[in-house]
């Protein structure tokens, strides 16, 4: 955090000058680290292992905070008895089908519950992303549950956690993670301490945590430690992802993604989604409880802002005019499309793939087979360039003479060169205002795709096709202003907020939405960005003149809401858990919820409310139910559907592990997505022979001073001066064992590249005991590339494509790698390096295990 | 120079006697310093602006001199920065003003080996044939069962997560409306 976060880790350096204990667990000694209380090193793709080990710790020693686990979460609901855990299935979990590597979720229900037939299909839900989905609201459950309030029934989800994590002892821990067990009790001990009415403890991840093939189990890990001890919905206490990019949270919630519309409202299935009532049922799940009940009029509101007059109550609002997806439409699955000439065009808008995507090989001669290239950028980044001056120019595999992409630059306006918002890592939005014009060509996003959208409508104006009524009847006439008709981005963010369409007057909340066309909302979650006609994104009233949670500094959606789940703030009777901690809290008198910040309830509902046997949607949520977006309106430390990867967190290796899975026969996840294609090589793991020949783990991360794929750091000379070259940290035992001198050179291997960097030895770096040996760990930056002002091998060439299955991200923090002296070859002896190591390895092109793990213990893997 | 004017002229005398005991202030001050003038303050314009670079989301006041960005400084009302920048964000200013910026349009034709100049509006234009075509040759209407598809599989689309929210969502309107599904951004990454 301290590296990559700097200014965001002042707070925590005033909660430790305050007394708080600080851990900082990772593969190398960072500033983070240098800083903290205590340091420790972990074998990089074990963090399920730690955790689950302190989950054991917690049920263990029966410090979880009671009375918030048995009103709060769902640990006193009973399971179903066809639920069979890891623990009797070698690492898998029960409902395992071997044809497509899926689990069918029906075995992990609730007791007395059938399953949403929505999410029966796991293939589908995992070719879609389709846990994506779940971002602002859980995924469906039935509202009613049986539960076992004195946690005793063996079915009920404490038992199960019990029983599942019993096996993540602190031995297993040092075992697994590499991390002695003195150092794992420290951590446990400190982190229970400091949990329950009194204090609350937090936890800080990244992309260190999101880039694995378990990436979403890992969060998932944290969520039900935080649930044990109490520190969801509480100040001090959460979950807190640190994103990366100014507005990636904001790129979520309006996604330019391809599963998903504005405020996570899925995109329509072909097969699943025929027609708006069934698309609206799929989302709101009749008979659940929680605030998606209200899904039809969120998603007509959409319509109704896309597609304005034409979108009507007979017609569906133009929900025919929806494309449909039919599988995976993802990044990698593209780029497995370009190589293989399916794709005939690309978009980059301020992305750098060439850099910054997994298996970089596999980006650039992607793009060298397309028909034609957009990119957008400030500066000529090596995605525009790689016709010209791609390592693969050097082997031969790209000749720019043959290589028939058309490329259009366009240079971009800068972040001070236009107005608009950022939506920030903690759901804040932010606006900026415009200091100047952009230069020459240079102009905004806003600016190229209203024009093109203009461009296209006029060429299409007289046709009387079908498929051009979606872009004829699109809603495109914002205002523009200045001399290069810039669109006005307040009017965009006007139509976001959503507004009567009858009068034009902006929504205050996304509960005056309506669903009957007389309102128009293009993001339901930001309905209040625009209330009383302000952008109220713009408030900067100071710091200094707020309370501590400073609700007039910009806008959070929801509502404003600085906390989510803040009703847990207080205890089910809606008093505070303890004066120290008093936050949000139900004012008996007044007969509402009040506190610091927007109550995160409805407002009048009192905490003694009981919803009627059968009572959904929003009425169904009981007054000590905090978890309004859960169809059981409980936080949940066991997911009985939705989590395609099994309902609680189990470690797996890395898809490329120097190790055995020292817990499970399973090796990896099971259900992770594997594309098949003969680019992309994975290195072998045990029990496959021959992993030595990649003997040891690699994992990468940024530097301060640079930014992600270096398109906005490598190009600004004091950036550039500060780190200037690309490097590889090892330990000074690794540096001897393979001849390595410090500030010479040494190049990388996997089945994919080799790359070059200069060595850094350094105790940052720690050998590892893991299972009974040594594992060496080198780290790298990530951000470099052939172009700008420092040049360098690009990281990333070295990963393959394994993918998580809920969210499908790539497993980018992890893999093996060998490590040799010197530099690299060049030219086409380069490709033979890979392919002597491929061939060593015993694996052909496109290789990569089975799902389920067989080793010589026998075929059957159900049987226990 | 009078003789009062030559001693209160030395730093150690104005340390001595003034408001600056520790001198590292208005006591260690020469004429040149005295003389400067901060670039924040002779501005003609401060634009509240956030830094673009990782999510914490400092504020930054952008500071514009004759129509070009003088200086960017840290925004001390933000609650979330107060006034702070990392070393990325402090070099923000390096950033858009750049020497290494692109500035015009850029154009490889297939099997160039160089770029070649475009003007703007022709650029554009040329896209929206390249978008309809690949539209038009790609179209699916309905699926094997006749079920409705609608849409292209024909071009694709990567970035966004420094993008603003403005933009994102015309994008994704204008990318649905065409039927085209293959938009992604770093949040995948």
């Amino acid at each position: 955090m301290a590296e990559a976060h700097p200014v965001g880790f002042q707070w925590v350096m005033e909660a430790k000058r305050r007394g708080a204990k600080v851990f900082h667990i990772d593969p190398r000694f960072t500033r983070t680290s240098a800083l903290a209380d205590s340091y420790l090193p972990i074998r990089a793709g074990s963090d399920i292992a730690l955790l689950g080990g302190v989950i054991r710790y917690i049920l263990d020693n029966e410090l979880d905070f009671r009375e918030y686990v048995v009103a709060y979460t769902n640990a006193a609901t009973i399971v179903t008895e066809e639920y069979a855990d890891t623990e009797d299935m070698h690492g898998l979990f029960s409902g395992f089908n071997d044809d497509n590597a899926t689990y069918d979720q029906s075995s992990w229900r609730y007791e007395g519950h059938t399953q949403a037939a929505t999410t029966q299909d796991s293939e589908t839900q995992r070719e879609t992303a389709a846990g994506l989905e779940n971002e602002s609201h859980g995924a469906p459950v039935g509202g009613e549950t049986e539960r076992d309030e004195t946690l005793q029934h063996p079915r009920c989800v404490y038992q199960i956690l019990k029983r599942h994590y019993a096996r993540y002892t602190p031995e297993m821990v040092e075992r697994v993670c590499g991390i002695p067990q003195e150092k794992f009790l420290e951590l446990a001990q400190a982190w229970t301490e400091n949990s329950g009415r009194d204090r609350t403890g937090m936890l800080v991840y990244s992309v260190g945590w999101t880039q694995h093939s378990v990436g979403v189990q890992y969060i998932r890990t944290g969520a039900i430690i935080q649930l044990l001890l109490g520190n969801v919905g509480r100040p001090g206490g959460g979950v807190m992802a640190l994103r990366g990019h100014a507005s990636i949270q904001g790129s979520t919630d309006i996604p330019t993604l391809f599963n998903l519309l504005p405020g996570y409202l899925p995109m329509p299935h072909h097969a699943n989604h025929p027609t708006l009532a069934k698309w609206v049922d799929s989302i709101a799940h009749p008979g659940q409880k929680g605030f998606w009940g209200n899904a039809r009029t969120y998603g007509v509101n959409l319509l109704k802002a896309y597609w304005g007059a034409a979108a009507t109550a007979d017609n569906d609002y133009c929900y025919g005019y929806l494309p449909r997806m039919t599988g995976d439409h993802g990044t990698y699955q593209q780029v497995l499309d370009m190589i293989d000439g399916k794709i005939k065009g690309y978009f980059l808008l301020g992305q750098n793939p060439a850099v910054g995507s997994a298996h970089g090989r596999a980006q650039r001669l992607g793009m060298a087979n397309l028909d034609w290239l957009v990119v957008r950028d400030l500066f000529m980044i090596e995605s525009a360039t790689f016709w010209q001056n791609a390592p693969e120019i050097e082997t031969g595999e790209i000749m720019p003479a043959e290589c028939r992409t058309e490329v259009f630059f366009l240079p971009a306006a800068s972040h001070v060169e236009k107005e608009g918002t950022f939506t920030q890592t903690q759901r804040l939005l932010q606006w900026r205002e415009k200091a100047v014009e952009p230069p020459g060509d240079a102009r905004s996003e806003l600016w190229f795709f209203y024009h093109l959208g203009r461009v296209i409508r006029e060429r299409l104006a007289t046709s009387t096709r079908p498929r051009d009524r979606a872009l004829l009847d699109l809603a495109w006439d914002y205002p523009t202003h200045g001399p290069h008709a810039e669109p006005s981005a307040e009017a965009v963010l006007l139509e976001i907020n959503g507004y009567d369409v009858t009068s034009g007057r902006p929504l205050a909340s996304f509960t005056e939405m309506k669903d009957d066309g007389s309102t128009a909302g293009g993001c339901w979650i930001y309905t209040g960005v625009y209330a009383d006609g302000v952008n109220q994104a713009a408030r900067r009233k100071p710091g200094a003149e707020q309370s501590l949670v400073a609700p007039e500094w910009g806008w959070a959606w929801p509502a404003n809401r600085r906390i989510l789940y803040n009703r847990a703030s207080a205890d089910p009777d809606g008093n505070p858990w303890s004066e120290r901690k008093r936050y949000v809290w139900w004012d008996a008198e007044k007969g509402e919820w009040t506190g610091y910040d927007v109550p995160d309830f409805e407002k009048t509902k009192p905490p003694s409310y009981r919803p009627e046997h059968g009572a959904s949607g929003v009425a169904g949520i009981a007054g000590d139910d905090p978890f309004i977006l859960q169809g059981d309106g409980k936080g949940w430390l066991y997911a009985p559907t939705g989590v395609l990867d099994g309902p609680l967190p189990t470690h797996y290796e890395p898809v490329e592990s120097p190790v055995r899975n020292p817990l499970y026969r399973q090796q990896a996840n099971p259900t992770r997505k594997v594309y098949t294609h003969p680019i992309n090589t994975l290195n072998p793991s045990p029990p496959e022979p021959y992993s030595q020949v990649f003997p040891f783990v690699f994992t990468v991360s940024r530097l301060t001073e640079h930014h992600t794929a270096g398109g906005m750091s490598r190009t600004v000379s004091p950036l550039a001066e500060l780190q200037p070259e690309m490097f590889v940290e090892v330990s000074p035992e690794l540096a001897v064992g393979r001849g390595l001198t410090h500030l010479g050179w040494a190049h990388l291997v996997t089945a994919r590249a080799a790359i070059e960097a200069r060595v850094l030895v350094t105790d940052r770096l720690t050998p590892l005991r893991v299972d009974g040996r040594i594992i060496h760990q080198v780290w790298l930056p990530y951000h470099f590339g052939f172009e700008g002002l420092v040049t360098g091998d690009s990281a990333n060439d070295l990963f393959g494509i394994s993918l998580d299955p809920n969210v499908l991200i790539q497993e980018s923090k992890v893999g093996t790698c060998d490590v040799r002296p010197g530099r690299r070859p060049t030219g086409p002896a380069l490709l033979d390096l890979v392919a002597d190591y491929q061939r060593r390895a015993g694996i052909t092109p496109g290789q990569h295990a089975p799902a389920v793990t067989e080793d010589n213990e026998g075929k059957e893997h159900g049987a226990s | 120079m009078g003789v009062r004017s030559w001693i209160e002229g030395w730093p150690v005398y104005r340390q001595l006697t003034g408001t600056d005991p520790l001198g590292r202030g208005t006591a260690a001050e020469s004429a040149g310093s005295r003389a400067l003038t901060a670039r924040t303050d002779t501005a003609d314009s401060m634009a509240r602006s956030v830094c673009p670079y990782c999510a914490v989301g400092c504020g930054q006041r952008v500071y514009v001199k004759d129509g070009q960005v003088s200086q960017i400084e840290g925004d001390p009302d933000s609650p979330i920065s107060r006034g702070r920048l990392c070393p990325k964000g402090a070099a923000s200013k390096s950033l858009v003003t750049s020497p290494l910026r692109q500035t015009t349009v850029r154009y490889r034709r297939p099997y160039g080996t160089e770029w070649e100049d475009l003007d703007l509006d022709t650029a554009l234009n040329m896209i929206a044939d390249r978008v309809l075509a690949a539209r038009d040759e790609t179209w699916e209407d309905v699926d094997a069962e006749g079920r409705p598809l609608n849409r292209t599989l024909g071009f694709s689309s990567l970035g966004g997560a420094t993008l603003d929210n403005e933009e994102n969502y015309l994008i994704k309107k204008l990318f649905t409306a065409m039927g085209a599904l293959q938009i992604e951004n770093q949040a995948r990454i």
